[in-house]
């Protein structure tokens, strides 16, 4: 016992010594939790909307009126000619062009029916979705509008029936994107150090050459291990509470759960990551290759979490993939206790997962690591 | 000159001589482009559902078969009564629950309208508007059906044009992200350790003693590099064309360059963090750390960058990677040329050469 306080005493030591890695452990994190979780969301608005103009009537002029009016759209810009305005959609300064044609107002007086050409740039064709929908409720909304203004007293009023729909959005009535993103960027900073620090550690000593000096002493290779990862355990916990402060604090986001129902979740999950890096150290030669494993597994485990898509759109194969991705679990946990109230009976199948997790994780690292030395 | 390709061979043989590295280098992006192609998608599909029928008629039962059979919903369960709405969302075992109210039809019948409620799990806001919207969606097309004989008065119908991306296609948008985040981050973190390590292991001292002027030690480092991350751009871009069918409409030729002006940037980078660290871990630190969560969340590759708030669109724009993405959009969904790109590339170009600039002249202190 008293040597893996000795080795942990050295570690701390180490660690605080390197002053270019202090502020890259606890500032960078917490400034990107601040800054990153504003830049989160996939709410669309600001869509730079022109409109050409045909008609130059009443109701044309009513129609792009309503358009410039809706919080949706923005920078109407009113384009002389079709050329004109796929120009400035190719250059990117435009991306929903509504063109209204000559006789518009004449046609739809004596037809009660008219098209308009709407054209969207779909490359993000989520995005286009969502600005096709804005577009066709700002055009039925006119509708109704005109049925007032220029109804005859002819045209009877057939009643019609109604299914009225009543959204009701739970735990999240504002639609807020930041309560849903704070807590998975502090999931993803949690996980990228503890993963970087403990992947590079052990490879570390090995590429400098004193991994063999403590391989000769008579400290055991559970005590070394014990000692060596424990600081990371204790820096990823630390994290962990100034990011919950910071969400609170900053961002408001509510913290309905019980505080160490998380706390005992996370625990457990930093020690599956620190299995993770301590399996990639012993496998690597430089710190580099290390960096480079490390770094691959991130990228997949952060995409494939359902942290910024959804897990259910994915192919079946790829949504059985992510049953192996840690962040998956742990981006669940976080949003499930923090935001929702989710109690330890909720998040059981979670919890017994990744205990299975660290088991192996850091059975195989233990292992691995007896075999390359 | 003689002695400067010599230092540039030298920096080959380092290279080649790591199989392993190698190895891992350009598997991993190939791993990783293929898997994210197929995989990830903003989409919303097979969203788990529960419904709440307190009614149990015609209606309802009419409309859940339409819900069940949409492509969006998939009905994971049937529940009883109002306090199982919170049980099931604290499990996470769905998202949405719709609530039909009490005598559904007989109010359809007699006064018109009845009413549902849609009730979602909205710490996903995304996920609950959507939701929220293909139920709307699916519900005003049954209602349409039921007034079949009553006409409006006036309509207009909107006819869209979904262009440069038809199908609406989210490979479209992964394809470019995934390619720019692999090149910058492996291209930086090759490079941000390259001049750190001869300081560690002692080495920089005899660069320091050699002939060779910085600038050459800089770009005998940088240049096999480029040489390994233009044969993996070549490779990303064979994958996405093949495999994912992603359009080059605009010119390979322009695209070639404009990879290798990336490329050049995101290495430049890389020096510039080696020159300003004192280790190792320090630099995959910085270059990690530092740059992936920016560039996945600011450049543009998953969050609209016109929905952020000003000063975070301001801060995207010191981000290479937006320029970059804008730039292969352009080039391959578009179909545009320099003349619609020439904003874009001047950017880059001038980050690069900020880069080296900056580069130079921090090793050039460590000198004196």
């Amino acid at each position: 016992m008293k040597i893996i306080l000795y080795i942990i005493q050295k570690e701390f030591k180490q660690i605080f010594r390197n002053k270019g890695m202090l502020p890259i452990i606890f500032v960078l994190p917490l400034l990107q939790l601040i800054i990153l979780s504003n830049a989160a969301t996939f709410e669309i608005k600001n869509i730079k909307f022109g409109a050409i103009d045909h008609d130059h009537t009443a109701t044309s002029r009513a129609l792009i009126e309503k358009f410039n009016a809706s919080t949706y759209f923005d920078v109407l810009t009113n384009y002389p000619s079709q050329e004109k305005a796929s120009a400035a959609m190719l250059k990117g300064e435009v991306n929903v062009i509504l063109e209204i044609p000559s006789y518009f107002q004449r046609d739809l007086q004596t037809e009660k029916y008219h098209t308009l050409g709407v054209t969207i740039n779909a490359i993000d064709g989520a995005a286009a979705g969502v600005e096709n929908v804005y577009v066709t409720q700002i055009i039925q909304s006119f509708n109704q509008h005109i049925k007032v203004d220029l109804l005859q007293p002819s045209d009877q009023l057939i009643t019609t029936t109604r299914i009225e729909t009543i959204p009701l959005f739970w735990y999240n009535e504002t639609l807020n994107y930041k309560t849903f993103m704070v807590p998975g960027i502090l999931v993803l900073l949690v996980t990228m150090i503890t993963l970087f620090l403990s992947g590079m550690n052990i490879v570390r000593e090995k590429e400098i050459g004193t991994l063999e000096q403590i391989n000769v002493t008579p400290i055991k290779k559970s005590q070394f291990i014990i000692g060596k990862l424990f600081p990371f355990w204790v820096i990823g916990m630390g994290l962990l509470t100034v990011g919950l402060i910071i969400a609170k604090g900053i961002f408001n986001v509510p913290m309905l759960g019980s505080l160490p129902l998380m706390y005992l979740y996370t625990g457990i999950y930093i020690l599956v990551i620190l299995g993770i890096g301590l399996f990639i150290s012993n496998f690597t030669d430089t710190q580099q290759q290390a960096m480079f494993i490390a770094w691959f597994f991130t990228v997949i485990f952060i995409l494939m979490s359902g942290l910024f898509t959804p897990i259910e759109s994915m192919p079946k194969w790829a949504q059985m993939m992510t049953a192996f991705n840690p962040i998956k679990y742990f981006v669940e946990v976080m949003r499930m206790v923090m935001l929702k109230g989710s109690g330890f009976m909720d998040i059981l199948p979670q919890l017994l997962k990744t205990v299975l997790y660290a088991f192996i994780m850091n059975g195989l690292a233990v292992w691995s690591y007896k075999k390359s030395t | 000159m003689k002695r400067f390709i010599g230092f540039i061979e030298k920096e080959f043989y380092h290279i080649f001589r790591d199989r392993r590295s190698l190895f891992i280098l350009f598997g991993m992006p190939i791993a990783q482009i293929l898997l994210f192609g197929f995989a990830i998608t903003n989409e919303i599909n097979n969203v788990d559902i529960a419904i709440l029928d307190h009614s149990k008629d015609a209606n309802t039962t009419e409309i859940i078969s339409k819900i069940g059979s949409s492509k969006y919903f998939s009905i994971k369960q049937v529940i009883t009564k109002e306090a199982d709405i919170a049980a099931v969302f604290k499990k996470g075992e769905v998202k949405a629950v719709l609530n039909f109210e009490k005598d559904f039809s007989k109010n359809l019948i007699k006064e018109h309208k009845a009413s549902v409620q849609i009730v979602t799990d909205a710490t996903d806001p995304n996920t609950a508007n959507t939701i929220s919207n293909y139920v709307n969606a699916i519900l005003q097309q049954y209602q349409k059906e039921l007034n079949k004989d009553s006409s409006t008065p006036y309509q207009i119908v909107p006819e869209t044009r979904m262009v440069y991306n038809p199908e609406l296609k989210s490979v479209y948008m992964f394809v470019p992200g995934v390619m720019t985040i692999i090149l910058m981050l492996v291209s930086a973190m090759m490079t941000s350790i390259s001049i750190t390590k001869e300081k560690e292991l002692g080495t920089m001292e005899i660069l320091l003693v050699s002939p060779i002027k910085p600038i050459q030690v800089i770009i005998g480092k940088v240049f096999p590099y480029i040489f390994l991350s233009i044969i993996n751009a070549i490779v990303i871009v064979v994958l996405s064309i093949f495999i994912f069918n992603m359009p080059v409409q605009g010119s390979l030729f322009l695209l070639a360059l404009e990879s290798i002006l990336f490329i050049v940037s995101a290495l430049a980078l890389g020096i510039l963090i080696s020159t300003i660290s004192k280790t190792q871990q320090t630099a995959m630190m910085i270059s990690l750390m530092g740059l992936m969560l920016p560039v996945i969340l600011l450049s543009g590759f998953i969050f609209p960058i016109s929905s952020m708030p000003v000063p975070l669109q301001v801060i995207s724009s010191i981000i290479p990677a937006k320029w970059f993405i804008l730039i292969i959009k352009g080039i391959m969904l578009k179909g545009v040329g320099i003349e619609y790109l020439w904003k874009e590339t001047l950017i880059l170009l001038g980050m690069t050469v900020f880069f080296i600039a900056l580069s130079v002249k921090k090793y050039k202190i460590r000198l004196e």
